[in-house]
Order: C-alpha cells, then sequence, then structure tokens
C-alpha cells in the first residue's frame, strides 16, 4: 500500500522536474512566485534533498500551490471541490449498487426468460455507451427538450439528478452482469440445492443461502468500480458544470495548472489505496473463511 | 409389510441443446416401512436424477418428469405445486448429498442452517429449536455440541461435514431419507463410519432409506432390497441376498464380476465391453443387448418385461422367458471361492529377486509461507523386475506424491532414487535424463485432464515418440499409433479424433497408449482408475495385466482402492501420514496385518458379500497414537520374511516373540 | 405386461450376431476451432455484434473515399449545415431532412444542392468523411494499443507463470503495485508529459493496459501447468519448447482471444475520453473523442455534431461487447460436453 503510494508520489516528482511548464521552469511564473517556489523546495538544493523535502511536504498535506489562482494552496481547493464530487459519487455507487443487485438477482432467478434478456440487454448497452454519450443524451432530452430538469450547475438536489444516473448507469450494468453471473453459480451449488431440500421457499433460498455467497466476488470489483466513478466525474462534472474536483481537474488540465494536477493525482491515488483497504477488510466481514483463518483472499 | 413411497413408471426427461434425454425411462419400485432399499448403478444410469426427482429437486427447465405416478402418503407428489411439496421436503422426506465439502452453505454457521428446517416445519422458537440442534449434532456423533452449533463448516473435516448434513436431514424425523452417494467422497474409513451412523439412525428413528450407490460393497454393508438400473431403467430389483447370490441379470453379473473379491482370487475380472447407451436416443428393444454377450435377437427388437423370479425378486431380461436357452452364470460368481493362495504366491515370490528400483529415505516437502506440509516423510521400498507394487493410502496421505517426485515431476527435498542401481535424482546430464524419461512412464488419474482436449489422439500418443525422435518417418509413426491403439483395444480410425468424443474408460486406454509408446520398462500408474465406473475400471484393470504379461512391464499402482490394489499388486505397501506404515507381499498384508492403521483399513473396506458383511466388526485406528514426534521414532522393521511394519524397538521384540509361538 | 406372447417366437431366442464390444463413438468428430465457431453462431446476439462490426470496419476504410470531402477541408459558406440523405430525407422523423431543430432547411438557406449525409461542422467539414476518418483513427489506436498489450501481457504472464518459484514472485510484486495505481491517472499524467498523438496516447494506454492480460495469462498457465496432460508431457521428456508450444500456447488462446475482444472497447472508450477531457488529438485530426468533444460545444443547436460520432462509438463499443461475451461463452471448457 505504501510502496504504491511511494511510487506515485516519485513518479509525480519527475514529472515535476522535466515538464515543460512545471513550477520549476515555467517562464510563466513571475519572480515573487519563482522565489516561493524555490524556497519551498530549496531549487538551489541537489536534487535527492529536493526529493525528501517534496515527500515530507506531501506527507504533512502540503501539495503546492496553484499557479492559476494566484498562489492558493492545493489542499485548500482540493478540500473547497470535494464536497459536491463526493455526494455524486456516494449517489451513484449507492444507487448503482443497489439497482445492479437487484437486476441481477431477478435475471439470475428468471434465468433464460425474456425478463432476464432484457435485463442484459440493458447490461450491454449500460456497459457499452460511453457516460458523457449516455450524458449528452440525457442533457439533450430530458434538460434541452423536455426541459424536466436543470442541465448545469449544482444548486440543490435536483441539480444531481442528471449526474447521479448518467454516472450510475455504468455502475449498475456492471454490478448487474457480475451479479447475475455469481448468482447462477451460486444457484447450481450443493448448497442451495441443500437448502431446498429443507423446504425453503425461493425467496428464503436466494436471500438467505444465494446473497452473501454471490456478494463475494462483487467485493473484487468495488475497486475498479471506485477508479471509473472517479474518471466519470471528470467528464460528468464537465459536462454538467459540477463545481467539484473533478471539473477543477479537467480545467487545470486545459490551462496546465500543474501543481492541482500533481495534487489531485496524488489525492485519488490515496483514494484509490483507501478503496482497495476497506475491499480487503470487507472480505474478512463477508467471508468467514477468511475471517476465522486471518488470511487474504489471494 | 407397509409401503410408505411407490413409484410407478417415473419419467424425467432433459432438455439439451442437442434434443430431449431420457434419464429415467419408466421406473417403478417401492419402498417398505422401515427398510434401506439401495439403488446402484453406474454414472448415467439415472439413479441420482430418480432420487432427486421423488423431492423434485430436478432442476426446471431443462429437467421435467414427463410422466409416472410418485405416491405418499396417497398422495401422487408429481402433480404437487412447489408449495405443496416445500412442506414435504425436509420434514416427511429429506436427503443427504454426495459431497459434504459443497453441500453446507460456507458462509452461514451450521448451527443455523441446521435450526431452518426445524424452525420451518415444526413451528418452534429460535431457542428450542437451538436445544434441539445440539441433541441432533450429539446424535450423529460431533463432540462438543454447544460450541460446534457457531463453527462454520470449513471448520470440519470431511466426514464431520456429512455428520453435519446427516443432522440437517434427519431434524425433523422423516418419514423417508434419501441419501445420494453420502459416502462416495470419503475415504474409506470415514465411509465405514458413516455407515455405521446412518445404520444406526435407520433403526433409532425407524426411518426407511432409499440409498443411491455405485459400489456393490457398500450396498452389500447397507442395504435390505436392492435394485440395479442401468440407462435410466431398473434392470433388476430384489433382497440383498437375492441380488448378491441369485443375480439373474447379466448386467448384474457384469457388475459383481468386475469387483475383485478381497476373500477370493480370480485370474481376471469378468468386464462389460463398451459403455452405456446415449439416452439422446436410446436404442430399440434391451438397453443393454450392445454389451450384454449373451444377447439374442428379440433384445434388439423388444423390451423385456420384468420377469417374476420369486415374490421379492424381479428382472427385466429375456433370459427369463420361458422359451430362452439357459445360460448358466460366469464361474467367478459363486460365493466363497477359495483358491490355493499359497501356491500363487510362491509363484510370484519366484520370479522376483531383481531389483528395479530402489527408494531410500525420499522426503518431499511443500512449504506454503511459514508452514511446510511433509507430503512424503523419509519412505524406503524397493521394486522388483516384472512386479507390481500397490501403494495405498487415504486421501492425503503421499501416495501420489511418491509417485510424482520419483519420475521427478517434483524435486525431491531428501533422499534417492535408484533405478538400475543409478541414482536418477543426481543432478545430470540431460541425455540421462531423456532415457530414463523413456524407461518410466506414468500413467494418470483423471481421464479428463490427462489428454490435451487441442490434441488428436494420434498426436498424443506420438508425443513420446516424438520427442525421443523414435519414428523415423511419417508412416512408421502411424503406423505405430495404429499398432498402440489396437493393443489397448480401440480402433484405427480413432487416430484422428480429439479427447473429448471419448468416454472415460476410452480416454484412460488412451493414456495408457501414450505411456506404452516410448516401449518403458517401468510404469507408475496413479490411481489409473479411481475416476471410473466399475464395469470400466475392470476393462482398465485386464488390459494392464495384459499388457504387464505381454511385455514384461513392472508397475507401481497407486490406488486408495484397496481390493482393486490386492487384486493386480503382489506387494503392497500402505501409506498413511507421509510414511510407509507396513509392507508385504498382498497376500500377507491382507491374511496378516499387523500395523493398527492397516487393520483398520482392511477393516474398512465394504465387501460385496451382505453375508460377510453382517457379520464384520470394524477396527478403529485411534490416531493419537501414531507416532507424535515424542519419544522413539517408530521405523520399518522386517518381522518376518518379506514384511515390514513401522514399529519401535520394544513393539518389534513383542512382534517378534508372537510369530515364534505360533 | 402388455407384450403379446404370441408375437414372441422361437427364433427371437437364437444369439444375436451383432459385433459385441466394438468401441463406438457416438460424437461426431469436429475440431476445436470448428465447434467454438457452431457455438458463437447459435448465439445470435455475438453474430449481430460481428456483423456490425464488419460494417463499420469497411465504412471507416471506405467510408472517407464516398465523396469528395477531404476530412480537413474547411469552407465556411457551408458551415454547421445538418444532415440530409437522399431518400430518407422524406422521412421527417430521422432528422435527415437538411432542417435544424427550428425547421429551417439550412440548404435552401445557404443555397447548397449538395447532400451532406451527417452534416458538416462548425468549420463547414463534411462530418462523414469526419467521422469515418475518426473512426479509423480510433479503431486503430484500439487495436494497436490491444495488441501491444497483448503481447506483453502474454510474454510477462506467461514467464511469470511458467518458471515460477522466485521470478514469479518478483513479477507478481511488481504488478501488484502497477494495479495499485489507478491506470487512467497514470495515463493522463503521461500524456502531459508526451504530448498527445496517436503514438503517445497509445504508448500511454499501453502503459498500464498490459497488465490485466498478463495476470489471465498467468492465471491460465499456473492452471495448466498442474493439468495431468502438461504433467505427462513432462514426464515424456519434453521440452520448455514444447510444452510451450503444443499444450500451453493452444490452451491459453481462449481467454487471451477473450481478453483481448474486451481490451479494445475499452481502449476506444479510454482515446475518447483523453479527448474529452482534452488530452486527445490536435486538430486537424479527428478521432471519435475529438469530435463528440467537439459536438459538445453546440449540442444546444446543432445536435446533430454529436449524434453520429455518439452513435458509432456507441455501436463500436457494444459490438465488441456483444462478440467477447459470445466467444466467452463459445470457448467456455465449461459449456463443452
Amino acid at each position: 500500500m505504501l510502496v504504491t503510494f511511494l511510487i506515485i508520489a516519485t513518479f509525480t516528482f519527475f514529472l515535476m522536474q522535466t515538464l515543460p511548464g512545471s513550477p520549476f521552469n515555467d517562464e510563466r511564473l513571475s519572480e515573487s512566485q519563482k522565489e516561493k517556489l524555490y524556497e519551498r523546495y530549496g531549487l538551489d538544493e541537489p536534487a535527492p534533498i529536493q526529493y525528501v523535502k517534496y515527500m515530507a511536504n506531501i506527507f504533512k498535506g502540503d501539495l503546492g500551490v496553484s499557479f492559476q489562482y494566484d498562489g492558493r494552496p492545493v489542499s485548500d481547493i482540493i478540500g473547497e471541490r470535494i464536497g459536491a464530487s463526493a455526494v455524486l459519487g456516494a449517489q451513484s455507487l449507492i444507487i448503482g449498487c443497489m439497482v445492479g443487485i437487484i437486476l441481477g438477482i431477478i435475471a439470475a432467478i428468471r434465468h433464460n426468460t425474456a425478463i432476464d434478456y432484457a435485463a442484459m440487454v440493458i447490461a450491454v448497452i449500460g456497459l457499452s455507451v460511453p457516460n458523457f454519450v449516455f450524458a449528452g443524451l440525457l442533457q439533450y432530452w430530458v434538460g434541452v427538450k423536455l426541459q424536466w430538469l436543470p442541465v448545469a450547475f449544482w444548486e440543490g438536489f435536483e441539480y444531481s439528478i442528471l449526474p447521479t444516473i448518467s454516472l450510475s448507469v455504468f455502475v449498475i450494468a456492471t454490478i448487474a452482469r457480475f451479479m447475475r453471473t455469481e448468482m447462477l453459480e451460486v444457484l447450481g451449488q450443493d448448497y442451495i440445492v441443500t437448502a431446498k431440500a429443507k423446504g425453503l421457499n425461493q425467496f428464503a433460498v436466494v436471500m438467505r443461502h444465494g446473497l452473501r455467497n454471490a456478494a463475494i466476488p462483487i467485493i473484487t470489483i468495488l475497486g475498479p468500480m471506485t477508479v471509473s466513478l472517479l474518471t466519470g466525474t471528470l467528464v460528468i462534472e464537465k459536462i454538467f458544470s459540477v463545481p467539484g474536483l473533478g471539473e477543477q481537474f479537467v480545467k487545470s488540465i486545459m490551462t496546465n495548472d500543474f501543481p492541482v494536477i500533481m495534487g489531485v493525482t496524488l489525492f485519488y491515488s490515496i483514494l484509490f489505496i483507501g478503496v482497495v483497504l476497506i475491499v480487503d477488510i470487507l472480505y474478512g466481514v463477508i467471508d468467514p473463511r477468511i475471517r476465522l483463518s486471518g488470511g487474504t483472499k489471494q | 409389510m407397509e409401503k410408505i413411497l411407490e413409484v410407478k413408471d417415473l419419467q424425467v426427461s432433459f432438455d439439451t441443446y442437442a434434443g430431449e434425454v431420457k434419464a429415467v425411462r419408466g421406473v417403478s419400485f417401492h419402498l417398505n416401512k422401515g427398510e434401506i432399499l439401495a439403488i446402484v448403478g453406474e454414472s448415467g444410469s439415472g439413479k441420482s436424477v430418480t432420487s432427486k426427482s421423488l423431492m423434485k429437486l430436478i432442476p426446471n427447465p431443462p429437467g421435467r418428469i414427463t410422466g409416472g405416478e410418485i405416491i405418499f402418503k396417497g398422495d401422487n407428489l408429481v402433480n404437487f405445486t412447489e408449495k405443496q411439496m416445500q412442506k414435504i421436503r425436509g420434514s416427511d422426506i429429506s436427503m443427504i448429498f454426495q459431497d459434504p465439502m459443497t453441500s453446507l452453505n460456507p458462509t452461514m454457521t451450521v448451527g443455523n442452517q441446521i435450526i431452518e428446517s426445524i424452525i420451518k416445519h415444526q413451528k418452534q422458537s429460535k431457542h428450542q429449536a437451538k436445544d434441539k440442534a445440539i441433541k441432533l449434532l450429539e446424535m450423529v456423533g460431533i463432540p462438543n455440541p454447544e460450541k460446534r452449533l457457531s463453527s462454520y463448516p470449513h471448520q470440519f473435516s470431511g466426514g464431520m461435514r456429512q455428520r453435519v448434513v446427516i443432522a440437517m436431514a434427519i431434524s425433523c424425523n422423516p418419514k423417508v431419507l434419501i441419501a445420494d452417494e453420502p459416502t462416495t467422497a470419503l475415504d474409506v474409513t470415514i465411509q465405514a463410519q458413516i455407515l455405521e451412523l446412518l445404520r444406526n439412525l435407520q433403526k433409532r428413528m425407524e426411518t426407511s432409506i432409499i440409498f443411491i450407490t455405485h459400489d456393490l460393497g457398500v450396498v452389500a454393508n447397507i442395504a435390505d432390497r436392492v435394485a440395479v438400473m442401468y440407462a435410466g431403467k431398473i434392470v433388476e430389483i430384489g433382497k440383498v441376498e437375492e441380488i448378491f447370490y441369485n443375480p439373474q441379470h447379466p448386467y448384474t453379473w457384469g457388475l459383481l464380476g468386475a469387483m475383485p473379491n478381497l476373500n477370493e482370487d480370480s485370474e481376471e475380472l469378468i468386464t462389460i465391453p463398451g459403455s452405456p447407451p446415449n439416452l439422446l436416443n436410446p436404442p430399440n428393444g434391451d438397453a443393454f443387448a450392445e454389451r450384454n454377450q449373451y444377447a439374442m435377437k428379440i433384445d434388439y427388437q423388444l423390451e423385456p418385461p420384468m420377469f417374476k423370479v420369486s415374490e421379492t425378486h424381479f428382472a427385466a431380461t429375456w433370459l427369463l422367458h420361458e422359451k430362452s436357452p439357459k445360460i448358466i452364470p460366469p464361474d467367478t460368481l459363486r460365493k466363497h471361492r477359495q483358491v490355493s493362495a499359497i501356491e500363487k504366491q510362491k509363484d510370484r515370490l519366484a520370479k522376483k529377486r531383481e531389483k528395479l528400483l530402489e527408494v531410500k529415505n525420499l522426503k518431499q516437502y511443500f512449504s506454503s509461507g511459514s508452514n511446510v506440509v511433509k507430503a512424503v516423510d523419509g519412505i524406503n521400498f524397493d521394486i522388483y523386475k516384472g512386479e507390481t507394487f500397490g501403494l495405498v493410502g487415504e486421501s492425503g496421505c503421499g501416495k501420489s506424491t511418491t509417485g510424482r517426485t520419483i519420475i521427478r515431476l517434483y524435486e525431491a527435498t531428501d533422499g534417492e532414487v535408484l533405478y538400475n542401481n543409478v541414482n536418477i535424482h543426481d543432478k545430470r546430464v540431460s541425455g540421462d535424463l531423456q532415457k530414463l524419461n523413456q524407461n518410466i512412464q506414468m500413467i494418470f488419474q483423471d481421464p479428463y485432464s490427462s489428454l490435451n482436449p487441442r490434441q488428436t489422439v494420434a498426436d498424443i500418443i506420438a508425443e513420446g515418440m516424438d520427442i525421443h525422435g523414435l519414428a523415423s518417418s511419417k508412416k512408421e509413426r502411424l503406423g505405430k499409433v495404429y499398432e498402440l491403439l489396437e493393443t489397448v483395444g480401440l480402433n484405427r480410425e480413432h487416430a484422428n479424433r480429439y479427447p473429448h468424443e471419448f468416454s472415460g474408460g476410452q480416454r484412460q486406454r488412451i493414456g495408457i497408449a501414450r505411456a506404452l509408446a516410448v516401449d518403458p520398462e517401468f510404469i507408475i500408474a496413479d490411481e489409473p482408475i479411481s475416476a471410473l465406473d466399475v464395469s470400466i475400471q475392470a476393462q482398465v484393470v485386464n488390459l494392464m495385466k495384459k499388457l504387464q504379461k505381454e511385455k514384461g512391464l513392472t508397475y507401481l499402482f497407486i490406488a486408495h482402492d484397496l481390493s482393486m490394489v490386492k487384486y493386480i499388486s503382489d506387494r503392497i505397501g500402505v501409506m498413511y501420514k507421509g510414511k510407509i506404515v507396513e509392507l508385504a507381499e498382498s497376500e500377507e498384508l491382507y491374511q496378516n496385518p499387523l500395523h493398527a492403521y492397516t487393520k483398520s483399513l482392511l477393516s474398512a473396506i465394504p465387501l460385496p458379500d451382505p453375508d460377510t458383511e453382517k457379520i464384520r466388526k470394524r477396527i478403529k485406528f485411534d490416531e493419537s497414537l501414531f507416532w507424535n514426534g515424542e519419544g522413539e521414532e517408530p521405523i520399518l522393521r522386517e518381522v518376518k520374511e518379506g514384511h515390514w511394519v513401522s514399529c519401535t524397538e520394544q513393539d518389534f521384540q513383542s512382534i517378534k516373540k508372537q510369530f515364534n509361538a505360533v | 405386461m402388455s407384450i403379446n406372447e404370441k408375437e414372441i417366437t422361437d427364433d427371437l431366442f437364437l444369439p444375436a450376431d451383432s459385433e459385441n464390444g466394438t468401441e463406438a463413438i457416438s460424437r461426431p468428430t469436429i475440431t476445436y476451432w470448428a465447434e467454438v465457431w457452431k457455438r458463437f453462431r447459435k448465439n445470435k446476439a455475438a453474430f449481430i455484434g460481428l456483423i456490425l462490426i464488419s460494417i463499420i470496419l469497411a465504412l471507416a476504410i471506405f467510408g472517407p473515399y464516398a465523396n469528395e470531402h477531404g476530412y480537413d477541408e474547411q469552407n465556411l459558406t457551408r458551415a454547421n449545415l445538418p444532415p440530409k440523405i437522399p431518400i430518407l430525407e422524406q422521412v421527417s422523423w430521422l432528422g435527415v431532412s437538411g432542417t435544424d431543430i427550428q425547421g429551417i432547411d439550412r440548404y435552401k438557406e445557404s443555397g447548397i444542392t449538395e447532400y451532406f449525409w451527417f452534416g458538416t461542422d462548425n468549420l463547414g467539414r463534411d462530418l462523414w468523411t469526419r467521422v469515418w476518418e475518426g473512426t479509423r483513427i480510433s479503431l486503430y489506436i484500439a487495436i494497436l494499443a490491444a495488441l501491444i498489450d497483448l503481447i506483453i501481457g502474454v510474454v510477462y504472464g506467461g514467464i511469470s507463470a511458467y518458471y515460477g518459484g522466485r521470478i514469479d514472485n518478483i513479477m507478481q510484486r511488481i504488478v501488484e503495485i502497477l494495479v495499485g495505481i489507478p491506470s487512467l491517472i497514470v495515463v493522463i499524467l503521461l500524456i502531459l508529459v508526451l504530448q498527445p498523438g496517436i503514438i503517445s496516447i497509445t504508448l500511454a494506454m499501453v502503459i498500464t493496459g498490459w497488465v490485466g492480460m498478463a495476470r489471465i495469462v498467468r492465471g491460465q498457465i499456473l492452471k495448466l501447468k498442474e493439468q495431468e496432460y502438461v504433467l505427462a508431457s513432462r514426464t515424456l521428456g519434453a521440452k520448455d519448447r514444447r510444452l510451450i508450444w503444443k499444450h500451453l500456447i493452444p490452451n491459453t488462446m481462449g481467454p487471451i482471444i477473450i481478453t483481448t475482444m474486451f481490451t479494445i472497447p475499452t481502449a476506444i472508450f479510454t482515446e475518447a475520453f483523453l479527448s474529452f477531457i482534452g488530452l486527445g488529438l490536435q486538430p486537424p485530426i479527428a478521432s471519435l473523442g475529438t469530435l463528440i468533444n467537439d459536438g459538445y460545444k453546440l449540442l444546444r443547436i446543432y445536435p446533430h455534431m454529436l449524434a453520429f460520432s455518439s452513435i458509432i462509438i456507441s455501436l463500436i463499443m457494444i459490438s465488441f461487447n456483444l462478440i467477447g461475451d459470445g466467444l466467452r461463452d463459445a470457448l467456455d471448457p465449461k459449456m463443452r460436453k
């Protein structure tokens, strides 16, 4: 975990050094800004010492200052922008998981029926149509043509509906497909027949014996899921002009605001590492075989 | 006698891509109150499907009951709705499944899994149900039931899990208990315990049991009546004595003859040629006719009805028709046929003097992380030219690892293997290794994974020839392949086919042909028959014996099926926890076992002989008596010429004294 | 007993002269790939995907030559024209009659008689040409990236699994670290350094993309190594080369193909995503991503600029996913009886 983070941090450090227009060698910087940076990172010192200082600063939560916002600390910018992104991400994840799991279970129980096929068609489309295309469709039809919901900005719950839907489509599709496969697999297991042989009804069999076992592999995709949500926020926030971290990130790329890009990158990495950690812990909670043997799943 | 369950003309079909597979084609039988009815048959005979149909647990789609009646308590279960069936399942009729490793929910405590059906059917409170569950666990012989209630299945061993499954099945005092191969996945000693438990429970609770199995020994041990199934039909049904001592159907003859009997000795096993028919298009007439050496014209035209042999004994074969010629069943079926074992033994002793393989202090440890598994822990034995050395033991004892280490699939942790007096585990030049790979060959267990699915049979068989450059031209190569195919009883036309087109037994013979292609002297057969049906096992074993005679091969035969090992081996080593505990001539080992483990193992094998089974006593082996690393380490000592036992100095002296006294 | 006793004549009880004990084979001979193809064809969705991809591929190759306009040919007199397709223009709801969302016929307004099938963009470039040109570039990047992924992944995963032991350990540590890094972020950073271009985008995707393939190949080979036919080959004295070429590779083809089929749509998406956040190809070169990005700017007035590129990228993604699904089912050994 820590190793991964260190590697990413090192990677960003070297990028800072080599990038055209990075804080260390950008012609656009004013003298005072340069001085500030020199002081901060001790650019007159040899590279290894610079590196150590840079790392030390990161661990203190100091990610440098933005050019665009005239010296505002990057950590402040992240703090200000994270709220909207977090709301958007959480809403999409929760809705996506819930709808996805239900859809997946229904498809599995009604295997090879019209319901199953319909659910899988929806899933393939949800998986395939890029979220920015889907967002455009929603924005045009629901926002511009039908005028039901606002198409941009962030001024209340109704503003979050379209971006949330656009973001959660992919989650729904992925989880529904996964859930269906896993559930079908589990429903074919011997212990399901055992449960049926006890005289339990189908609902009890699926909920008590199927769900938990089918859910274990789902946890594995939570990591990649977060990443796709994260990158999703970049485009969705841009499309719907949501003042979140993703929108800031894209804006910074357009304006070459490198300290912000690097800072947000590091922040995203930490987030991702955190999710991986949580997934590991969740495994133990949900699967007694891992909890009781104390090992982790390969 | 009161009939508790009656099945009339039951028919079950599965819809597959290729069409309708008629898995059960008109099965009729009844179950008396308080009896154990065994249904025997090979894989694909429809016995499991029949048993699952009784509870309507056939997955639908693709399966469906297409006809017949299942009469239970005056109702026809075939017409019951799913709701009505749920009331019956688990309370009136319950079921025990084959594999205890997969039939329990891994994420639920065993307590909750037992309680579930008690709450559902007996309307008890959670607390009452819990008390009942503790009692049940105690009844099936699980120590510390209160504590074990909150354990998860993976914390139990296979045998204990099966006990839990049994506890679940009997939790609501079912009238009928269906046990679907409940001991097939277990080791023999565990199997013996579970069979005993089932018998005791049956007496105590007065339930009736339908016991599905493929093992005639188990049938002889547990059943009151037997139904023999073949190709989706019952071909013979009767009391256990009637079936074993007066079988009428040629298929039953074949099944009984294909099994070697521990107490008997015969030159060749009876085989049933060919393999079961494809139930996608069942043949006209008697489905067994193709494989029946007594087949008559009528067998190909009309299905035989059930002929009555006695009040309780029926068989479906035209041989029982009054116009049929009288056929005498094969010899080997006569009861308790004694062969002079001593003479045979002398014969065997005479032919082996020259050591081919010597294994010295062989060790194979596997380490995963911090814990080391001592799979093979310092074993010693010799194999003489031309003999068959059997290596037996239960799962996890290290017998397969021994075989694989000898042929260097694993690099040995320690020890030597001398082949013709050369240590083949030396780091040596590759030329010698090549030669070695030609001399020593291996036959594998799983007929499905031992052949590359992407290669034709010809390429599979010729692989060794290609590696060692044994065929100089394409024509010679093909010629050799044809020859080998015929040697193992297959046809030339099979050369261009792919493995998945063959049945298990046929695949196993292709594997043998592959090993023979390089003209080896010594073959390690790693459980070559354990994945096969009884009648197919006999085909493979007969083939191996024939090849040994013709080519002077030496075998290391690894297996867990002791009766087969005894049948094929000259000498046998018994393995337990990575060590050889006893080694002797096979006859001597079976007549006069000395080590406690060997005794328990031998006593646990069910024999296909109901009279003997009824009076046999099982000997239990106390694991805690096995050397645990403290005190004097027992080592293999020769107590009598050719008979070695793992024992301490003290034990050795006392055994010696015994022998001298005799 | 329903059998009429009279029909049972004595001669029926003579021994049958059938050949006893012949080894009959009930299954027809069919090679592995023929069987896979047979099963794949039965899967309607996958087959439709295959047809769609073939059509799109053909159009991407030949589409730009259907008219004389080049992809970078600007002409402001014909800017922002909505799509107009002969014959289909009669069907009003299709929106290809040359009228914009206000219902004004732009072609009449600008006095243009030519038909622009997909309309034109704000610089008057023919969108038909640009869309297929863009599809071509997107597919090119995606397939190139998938191929490089495949090569690196197979070699890496194969070596790691085949040699095992310490080599495997070290190689796996590296993979674990790479997996721990959110790949899109690495891609973004790399493109910042390399400057956007076809090669740099491909490379950036490959840098993290091969890991998935490597893991799958490793898993498969580890599984195969324990298969008894591989052990059998070893006991026969087979050398590495034989084991790899005769046993391991043929039996790893299935998962490799399936993974590649899923890598391609991912790569197409990544490329479009990068374009969308401003890291795409530089004009005048177009890819589907840059076209979508451009289309967004004028979404409310000229939705057609977004529509065609969006539809095509969606169709490509759907088709590849369907084909991938179909192949997975067709190659799945569990289905094989």
